[in-house]
């Protein structure tokens, strides 16, 4: 059963700036929480991606961050949500091959491979909300 | 926060010094190509050494520069992506395509030397 | 005040209503009687963690001087209920009294019994009265036991913490990322590797490629039995991040039968500069590096 930790950090995201501080507070968290130098840069990158589909799909909408444990295991918890358009076709979405190429549309593949798990829940004309999450290994 | 760029002899050397906004990076594309354009330059040299993640308008933005750059005749070299940022990438699936990486700024120059020596070569 | 309270409790021997504001005040009167008693009941813990033979690895004034600092943040979340404040002070002490060799068993023995004589403390004050007493424990007990679980868990979270940069430390003098000349590095990989070791082994040859400023990687293939579609991705993304840094990679020991799931997986194998067996592209790298040299040099001969 996952549980959080400790309170959760919410980032508003309203502009390209907030971008780069939803990052910051994100390698911070992961940092305590005990991530590694490498996975705290692939936290980071994959928290910039879904930050940054808000900010270009929905102009604005929030990313909440939080501490989360799982038995023994312990990880971080990534939420962006937004009200925006929402995703038509979240299978195609998600559709994509390494070998093809990636860093088109929403880039929701690429964030796949860099966290452990990655959900979305969306509706055309009431918003997403994306939810992915690293495990300490 | 723009990004400082050196002239050095017939290339420019831009030296990332903290996380860029998106703002910063666009910045960044105008004044090269203002000052390649200018200068003359024949290549250009951007040292990402210091950025701790390079995302997908990161990717994007930087393709588009040599782009721009290679289209004034000047050829682009990014160096210095460390070994955290360059895995993060390849998850992600970002592709720098044509642009020419080398591992730092010495290897950045030598590589430019090779490539603006040999003339026409550069054009592949 | 108090004289009030006990009497509304007198009314109803037996049943006990017990509202939040009570227990809250009656954790505020305890935790009151803790600080008041602070110098005596610390001392009473001090002997009883030297009786227990508790500790053994830390010296009586290291003892004293921890004591002091868990005492005083035991009482502070009895008052405030919060324990972030002290899960941050359980993993920083774990930090410093781990590599001394203290072991999980102490440290949880030493904060049940500095709750048992917090709790003896409570029976003396509290003796004349039973139903008092009762319900001065029911505020203490659960908050107690709930410090008693943090202190536990985030001493075995932050020991778990150093175990996996120990195991990484170890993984890492144990991977073959080998340097056998200036600017080139070679990566042996033999039998199946799962995909943590994988990403690891990749991470490393990365770090490599900085710390030895490698132009050339030769990754070495051939004591790989198969590969399926994961270990292919994983052997595309190293080459294409040791790209990243400027390097240029040659894959050997691609036996035939790989380089055909390869393709039947769809990987690109143009993108890859492949050799026959090790010692060609040990060759080809050195003629690659020597090449380069070359060129440097006719280069420094033009204006």
């Amino acid at each position: 059963m996952v549980t959080l930790v400790k309170s959760e950090v919410r980032v508003p995201i309203n502009s390209g700036a907030d971008i780069l501080t939803a990052r910051l507070e994100g390698r911070q968290l992961a940092s305590e929480a005990g991530f590694n130098n490498s996975d705290l840069t692939v936290i980071a990158t994959a928290i910039s991606e879904v930050a940054r589909n808000i900010v270009q799909y929905a102009r604005t909408g929030e990313i909440i961050l939080g501490v989360v444990q799982d038995g023994n295991k312990r990880g971080l918890r990534v939420e962006a949500r937004d009200d925006g358009p929402g995703i038509p076709n979240i299978e195609l979405a998600m559709q994509d091959g390494y070998s093809t190429g990636g860093g088109l549309g929403l880039g929701l593949p690429g964030t796949r491979r860099l966290m452990d798990e990655l959900q979305i829940d969306s509706k055309v004309g009431r918003g997403t909300t994306v939810v992915a999450t690293k495990w300490i290994r | 926060m723009r990004v400082p760029i050196l002239k050095q002899g017939g290339y420019l050397i831009a030296s990332i010094q903290s996380a860029l906004s998106d703002q910063d990076l666009l910045q960044l594309r105008d004044d090269l190509a203002e000052q390649a354009g200018r200068f003359r330059s024949r290549g250009i040299i951007i040292d990402v050494t210091v950025l701790d993640i390079m995302d997908s308008f990161a990717c994007r933005t930087l393709r588009s520069i040599a782009h721009i750059l290679r289209l004034r005749g000047a050829e682009t070299a990014i160096v210095g992506i460390q070994p955290e940022v360059a895995f993060a990438m390849v998850q992600l699936g970002l592709a720098l395509g044509e642009v020419q990486t080398a591992l730092d700024l010495e290897e950045g120059l030598a590589l430019l030397n090779q490539r603006t020596q040999l003339g026409n070569a550069g054009e592949k | 005040m108090e004289g009030r309270r006990m009497q509304r409790f007198d009314k109803l021997p037996g049943t006990v209503e017990v509202s939040a504001e009570s227990t809250a005040a009656l954790l505020r009167e305890l935790v009151a009687h803790l600080r008041e008693n602070r110098t005596q009941l610390r001392e009473e813990w001090v002997r009883r963690i030297a009786e227990s033979k508790l500790l053994a690895a830390m010296t009586r004034e290291e003892i004293f001087a921890e004591a002091t600092s868990v005492y005083d943040n035991y009482v502070a979340v009895l008052e405030s209920g919060s324990v972030e404040a002290l899960q941050a002070y359980a993993r920083d002490l774990s930090e410093r009294i781990i590599p001394r060799g203290v072991e999980t068993h102490e440290v949880v023995g030493i904060v049940l019994l500095l709750r048992d004589v917090l709790a003896r403390s409570l029976f003396k004050k509290y003796q004349s009265d039973f139903g008092l007493l009762n319900r001065v424990l029911d505020a203490y007990e659960p908050a107690a036991n709930r410090i008693a679980n943090t202190v536990a868990v985030s001493f075995v979270q932050e020991r778990e913490r150093i175990i996996r940069q120990q195991q990484e430390a170890i993984r890492e003098l144990s991977t073959p990322v080998l340097q056998v000349r200036e600017r080139l590095l070679i990566l042996p990989i033999i039998g199946v590797i799962d995909p943590q070791r994988a990403r690891q082994v990749t991470e490393q040859l990365l770090r490599g490629i900085r710390a030895n400023r490698a132009k050339v990687v030769v990754i070495d293939i051939t004591g790989v039995p198969s590969v399926d579609s994961t270990v292919a991705n994983h052997l595309v993304q190293t080459v294409d991040a040791s790209r990243l840094m400027g390097a240029t990679v040659i894959v050997t020991g691609l036996s035939s039968e790989i380089a055909q799931t390869l393709v039947t997986i769809g990987v690109d194998l143009s993108k890859m500069k492949t050799v026959g067996d090790l010692q060609g592209g040990i060759e080809e790298a050195e003629r690659l590096l020597g090449y380069k040299v070359m060129m440097e040099q006719t280069a420094d001969k033009l204006p």
